[in-house]
């Protein structure tokens, strides 16, 4: 620790702090454009000035290091004629365009400008124009605004891990440009908005549509991966007009998925506002009390055990347990959150959670994937990764990977095979990379669901487990056993243990003539033909998907902003979001949806108010009642999941994400969405056209 | 003596003289009033009235929606959305002024970037529904297209002041 003066005020800081980091310290806030806690430190904006004592000129305190015993001012008529001829440099060649300008009211210019911004320009010559690039479909740039600060720059080439954005020619002309005409290649580009201090880098779909000042915000989690984001959902009116991230720094930092930024405009489109019954095969709008004597008419004498129910991605823990209350009242044990046929063991929390936690990542020394491509199952937290492979030097986080990855990972990754045999290798010890996992203090090891979704999904977690254990991934001190879910509703849907009970069929059982009648909460990934002709299919859901067109009854449910719920994201850390906006229509919370049904058909269920659920949940598992925490701990028990750890077969995996941007059908419905995939996911037909 | 003094001035209608001698006298005076609607008082080019929206000479219309004006409104009177319009430019698809909320106190003229949205000389435009008080883009359009000789004198003989 240093000690250093700040203004009279004596603080500690950490070796190596910069004397802006020191100012903070000591509650002075020091301007700043290219300045990025998690960005390395550029110095090119020159507006963090500030007089150390000593020092024959003022010092741009982002990149100066303290020392023992440093004074430093930051508020001396010296430092403020500094700020303000930066200041005076900087609007130089800004356009005076604040009035059309999507930053407006939220721009780090504007706002220092007030502060040491002259009231007038002494300016007369004739101001820098810059052509606009072209950075795809979710970033808007007007490059005349740009004041060069270089942070996106160094946000696509450190955080998101794709060089493309770089700075030519100097001085004056000096431009931020991707080189050629082609769209930004990450999924985290969004963040560029975020980073952006002035308004060259905004957001396209939201362009011109609202102003900071009229947006209500509420604290929210993505639901488009399993990440957990935490998020803060912008309302207007009844909309919900754009999506940006809280930082937290266990799960997010501050950073959040395109796909959690800008599909919510699928939520006007396709929308369930009002139930439909199939009458003579052709839906029919009808009441709430219709459509429910409707399902209740179909269930009267049907036995328990030929009622099922699937649960979709994006589900809450609330409304999840309240079908599986109501499956369990009508006497069916036939529940399943695994819609796309994945195995788990749930018997210990170890198995299907992330052991080590996204923050833990950090602390990992060597790194294996199996069966996962993270960047596309979990943007966020593959930036983590990359965070820690760069940090960590040349060799410093060797990562090895099993399964051929669909998209540059980011990150130098060795790739070791294709299919689980590898697994076999390592644990002998005859492939060199299982010497790497040996060698390392803290290994970890992420199992994806390009692993899980398999037959010999159970072999092949048994295996992992046991090749964990071996390299010392698992001990009492530390957990590097790592499960990477994809889907947000998945861990809270096994927390509550939304799966076939005794005698209970899964989902594919389910829906090849297993039950009669198929309760589906939001479940829409899979082909509704493999439903049987037969099977009487009630769906509960929020958009108009495939899965609604198959439905004999349709139950409008709300969307995550239109209800408060809880999620359990991969790590297993319980969140809650808020309610944004209401639900359109009839629509309603699904809890309630199915709190009204149990009462149709006579087999109430115990809960009136979402306090009394969420009482309820609590005491179904304890996990729930801490909101926002988790302890990391070790694993002290090393037994392995129930499985065969040499039963598994050679084929390689395959990915589980084949189309990033239409993953759900938030996703499907939203026109951004559909323009990504078109530009990104299929180029080619973008080319022919 | 004050007594007498007010009793012989009361038998002697000394103040009922002295009204009749002001009425005579503003007899004889220019008058104060006016025939309206067929006359009307001079206005300060500073004047409030009803709001218009103003174009450009080439016929653009002005407004950006930078909707700083309905940020300032204290009356909440302006209602704005927007969009880029197809030439990618920023413009807004509703503009609404409840005219009955308005209090007219011209701060949306003055936080006006571009002058388009200002207050006219016009008073009278009362109607005989509220309805017709809600007004929207095409209405202030209209107003800012018929005023518009007007507007551009005002804002010529104001502007040494701003």
């Amino acid at each position: 620790m240093v000690k250093v003066t700040v203004d009279g005020i004596q603080v500690e800081v950490p070796n190596g702090s910069s004397a802006l980091q020191a100012c903070e310290a000591a509650g002075k806030e020091i301007p700043r454009f290219c300045f990025h806690e998690r960005l390395s430190v550029a110095g090119n904006c020159r507006m963090c000035l500030v007089q150390v004592v000593r020092a024959p000129k003022p010092v741009a305190s982002c990149g100066f290091p303290v020392a023992e015993g440093m004074e430093i001012l930051t508020d001396t008529e010296i430092v403020r004629k500094a700020r303000r001829a930066v200041m005076e440099f900087l609007l130089i060649n800004h356009p005076l365009d604040c009035p059309i300008c999507d930053q407006g009211g939220e721009c780090d210019l504007q706002d220092q400008a007030f502060g040491y911004g002259a009231d007038h320009s002494r300016y007369q010559e004739a101001k820098r124009a810059v052509t606009d690039k072209y950075l795809g479909p979710l970033v808007k740039t007007v490059m005349t605004r740009c004041i060069q600060c270089t942070r996106c720059v160094r946000f696509a080439t450190e955080i998101a891990g794709v060089p493309e954005l770089g700075a030519v020619s100097r001085g004056e002309n000096m431009e931020i440009t991707n080189y050629v005409e082609k769209a930004l290649t990450s999924e985290l580009s969004g963040n560029l908005i975020d980073i952006c201090p002035v308004g060259a880098l905004t957001s396209k779909p939201y362009a011109f549509t609202a102003r900071p000042w009229e947006l209500k915000r509420t604290d929210s989690i993505d639901v488009f991966d399993a990440v957990g984001t935490n998020t803060s959902l912008h309302v207007r009116g009844s909309a919900v007009l754009r999506i940006v991230p809280r930082v937290n720094d266990e799960v997010n930092e501050e950073w959040l998925a395109d796909k959690g930024r800008f599909a919510m405009d699928g939520l006007k489109h396709r929308r369930l506002d009002r139930p439909w019954v199939r009458v003579h095969g052709k839906l029919q709008p009808v009441s709430w009390q219709d459509a429910f004597v409707a399902i209740g008419r179909r269930l009267d004498g049907v036995a328990g055990e030929r009622i099922g129910a699937i649960v979709g991605d994006l589900c809450d823990a609330e409304s999840m347990l309240a079908l599986k209350d109501l499956m369990t009242a009508l006497g069916s044990s036939n529940v399943d959150c695994r819609q796309d046929g994945a195995q788990y063991d749930v018997s210990r929390r170890e198995f299907y959670t992330f052991g080590s936690g996204i923050a833990g990542i950090e602390e990992a020394d060597a790194l294996l994937i199996v069966g996962s491509v993270p960047r596309q199952e979990a943007p966020v937290l593959n930036a983590r990764i990359r965070k820690r492979f760069v940090a960590a030097g040349r060799g410093g986080f060797p990562i090895g990977m099993i399964g051929e990855p669909t998209a540059d990972p980011t990150y130098r990754a060795e790739i070791l095979g294709d299919g689980p045999g590898i697994l076999a290798d390592l644990r002998s010890g005859s492939h060199p990379f299982a010497d790497v996992l040996k060698a390392a203090k803290r290994p970890m090891m992420i199992v994806g669901h390009g692993a899980l979704v398999r037959e010999d999904a159970r072999a092949i977690l048994a295996a992992c487990w046991a090749l964990a254990v071996e390299v010392g991934a698992v001990g009492p001190d530390w957990n590097g056993f790592n499960v990477l879910h994809t889907a947000a509703s998945r861990v809270a849907g096994l927390d509550l243990g939304l799966l076939p009970g005794s005698g209970g069929r899964s989902a594919a059982g389910m829906m090849s003539g297993g039950v009669d009648v198929l309760w589906l909460l939001g479940a829409d990934e899979f082909h509704t033909a493999q439903i049987g002709a037969q099977t009487f299919v009630v769906y509960q859901g929020h958009h108009g998907d495939a899965a609604a067109a198959r439905a004999d009854v349709i139950l409008p449910g709300a969307s995550f902003a239109e209800k408060s719920g809880t999620y359990v994201n991969t790590e297993g850390r319980v969140q809650r979001s808020f309610r944004a906006v209401m639900p359109p229509g009839d629509a309603r919370e699904d809890w309630r949806i199915l709190r009204a049904f149990s009462e149709v058909v006579g087999k109430t269920l115990p809960y009136d108010t979402l306090e009394a659920l969420r009482d309820r949940l609590a005491a179904a598992n304890p996990v729930f009642r801490v909101i926002g925490g988790r302890d990391v701990a070790g694993v002290s028990d090393l037994t392995g999941p129930a499985g065969d750890p040499a039963a598994v077969s050679p084929a390689p995996f395959q990915p589980v994400i084949d189309d990033y941007y239409q993953t759900n059908p938030i996703c499907r419905a939203s026109p951004t969405m559909g323009e990504c995939s078109r530009i990104y996911v299929h180029p080619r037909t973008v080319a022919a056209e | 003596m004050g007594h007498l003094d007010r009793t012989v001035r009361s038998f002697l209608l000394a103040e009922l003289v002295a009204g009749m001698g002001a009425t005579l006298r503003a007899f004889f005076k220019p008058k104060a009033t006016i025939n309206y609607p067929y006359e009307k008082g001079p206005l300060s080019p500073r004047f409030r009235g009803e709001h218009a929206l103003r174009r450009y000479p080439n016929g653009e219309e002005r407004c950006i929606a930078c909707k700083l004006c309905e940020a300032t409104c204290p009356a909440e009177a302006i209602t704005i959305e927007s969009e880029p319009r197809d030439d990618g430019s920023r413009r807004t698809t509703r503009y609404d002024i409840d005219m009955t909320k308005c209090i007219y106190c011209g701060l949306c003229e003055e936080a006006c970037p571009v002058d388009a949205i200002v207050e006219g000389p016009n008073y009278e435009f009362a109607t005989e529904t509220r309805e017709e008080l809600m007004y929207n883009k095409d209405k202030l359009l209209a107003n800012g297209d018929r005023w518009e000789s007007v507007l551009a004198r005002r804002l010529e003989l104001d502007a040494p002041y701003r």
